[in-house]
């Protein structure tokens, strides 16, 4: 799973698609796992970054995670 | 240089006549005078001093060819116009046609042939997309409303039912659809445009083609803000491949000289759709100018023999937010152009 090239995104969670021209704001936990994905991170490294840095279960994330996925298919953003 | 512009009516239906103006001031070497040319005596762009230098008013296109240019020789002899930038769909007929007289007159003009501007009229589009192996709409042009229960079954609810020149209504019954054809064709004559509804993304595309094939500028812009007569009043630039093919094949296809807006809707499996091909700037064409590529600046230069090669870049994420400003004007200048048509 790969965002899209050319998807502009800042650290402030600001997120463009310039092929579309729809623009986001994400929360910060978001904006920084865009980041990580733009840098080309893995699935699973990314994860294990999020457990490391947060208080939270590995079952919330991976529901949560899928959630999120689900949002940045719906709106364009990733690889198809 | 010395610019003729029409189309100073930036109101909230605006003319590109000062967006144009704009685009020209920034691209080409000054000195730049610009002469309006107007039609109302309540156009804006007649009293914004510092976009407009002298403004004539000049007879509306129903007064015909000859009236026209009767009046453009009379401004000639005091402004020797070397460029004349029209900018409305219903005045170009006009100006095609007199464009070899304005020729020898010293007035250079970039327009499309008579032929390249019946062929995108809405009444031909389809047939014209069939030709030319575009993706354009299902649609029919009709006399009568009996023949709306046969579009219906052909190409469903809803319906886009379009006047001859301007508007456009969604019917979703065929009772509206009725009540559509009556409004319309009141409005603007028969016949009427019955065209397949497409769901999708608003996007618009201007294009500058260079009369042999050659598209000089494209850049496509997505509305952000649409306003209740459907113009848009911030709109964003876009990268997008297919958009950009698709007006460099369109402008193949026709060899299209001059300006043009192409309408499309991006269908939600990505496909474009050409709804509309508009035969002059559009309204937001400064946004080109903001983007890289100055088109009216290079319109002007190709009308003047120049050979502009074609631009490969531009900004993508560029937007434009059009604003309302109240100028101040005294009646004496309203009196001067209702009394004298210049100002």
């Amino acid at each position: 799973m790969q965002l899209k090239k050319n998807i502009a995104t800042s650290e402030s969670g600001f997120i463009f698609n310039p092929s579309t021209g729809d623009s986001f704001s994400a929360n910060p936990l978001a904006a920084q796992i865009i980041l990580l994905l733009k840098d080309g991170n893995s699935i699973a490294d990314i994860k294990k970054t999020i457990l490391e840095q947060y208080e939270v279960s590995e079952s919330m994330l991976e529901k949560d995670w899928d959630d999120f996925i689900s949002q940045l298919h719906a709106a364009n953003l990733l690889q198809s | 240089m010395v610019v003729a512009v029409t189309g100073l009516n930036a109101i909230d239906s605006p003319g590109p006549g000062v967006a144009v103006i704009r685009a020209l001031r920034e691209g080409l070497p000054a000195p730049v005078r610009i002469i309006g040319l107007s039609y109302e005596t309540l156009e804006p762009g007649i009293y914004l001093h510092d976009v407009v230098d002298k403004t004539y008013q000049i007879p509306y296109p129903s007064a015909g060819a000859e009236a026209l240019l009767a009046r453009l020789q009379y401004i000639q002899d005091k402004e020797h116009i070397q460029v004349l930038i029209p900018n409305f769909d219903a005045e170009l007929f006009n100006f095609i046609k007199i464009s070899p007289e304005l020729k020898r007159i010293g007035i250079q003009t970039f327009l499309p042939t008579p032929e390249q501007l019946q062929a995108r009229d809405k009444i031909n589009l389809y047939q014209f997309g069939q030709r030319h192996q575009l993706q354009v709409p299902i649609d029919r042009t009709i006399y009568s409303a009996e023949e709306l229960y046969g579009c219906a079954e052909v190409m469903g609810y809803p319906l886009v039912i379009k006047g001859k020149f301007y508007d456009a209504i969604i019917a979703h019954t065929l009772e509206q659809a009725q009540k559509a054809f009556h409004k319309l064709s009141a409005k603007w004559g028969l016949p009427i445009i019955v065209q397949q509804f497409i769901t999708g993304t608003e996007i618009n595309i201007a294009v500058l083609g260079d009369g042999k094939g050659n598209a000089i500028s494209v850049i496509p812009m997505r509305k952000l803000y649409i306003t209740d007569k459907g113009k848009a009043w911030a709109g964003i630039t876009l990268e997008d491949d297919t958009l950009i093919e698709l007006a460099e094949k369109f402008v193949q296809a026709t060899n299209w000289r001059g300006g043009c807006e192409l309408e499309i809707m991006r269908s939600a499996d990505g496909q474009p759709y050409i709804m509309e091909i508009n035969p002059r700037f559009p309204a937001w064409i400064y946004l080109s100018a903001g983007a890289g590529q100055n088109q009216p600046a290079a319109l002007a230069k190709m009308a003047m023999g120049e050979t502009v090669a074609p631009y490969k870049e531009y900004a993508v994420g560029k937007m434009f937010i059009r604003y309302a400003w109240d100028h101040i004007a005294d009646v004496s200048e309203f009196q001067q152009i209702s009394g004298l048509g210049e100002l």
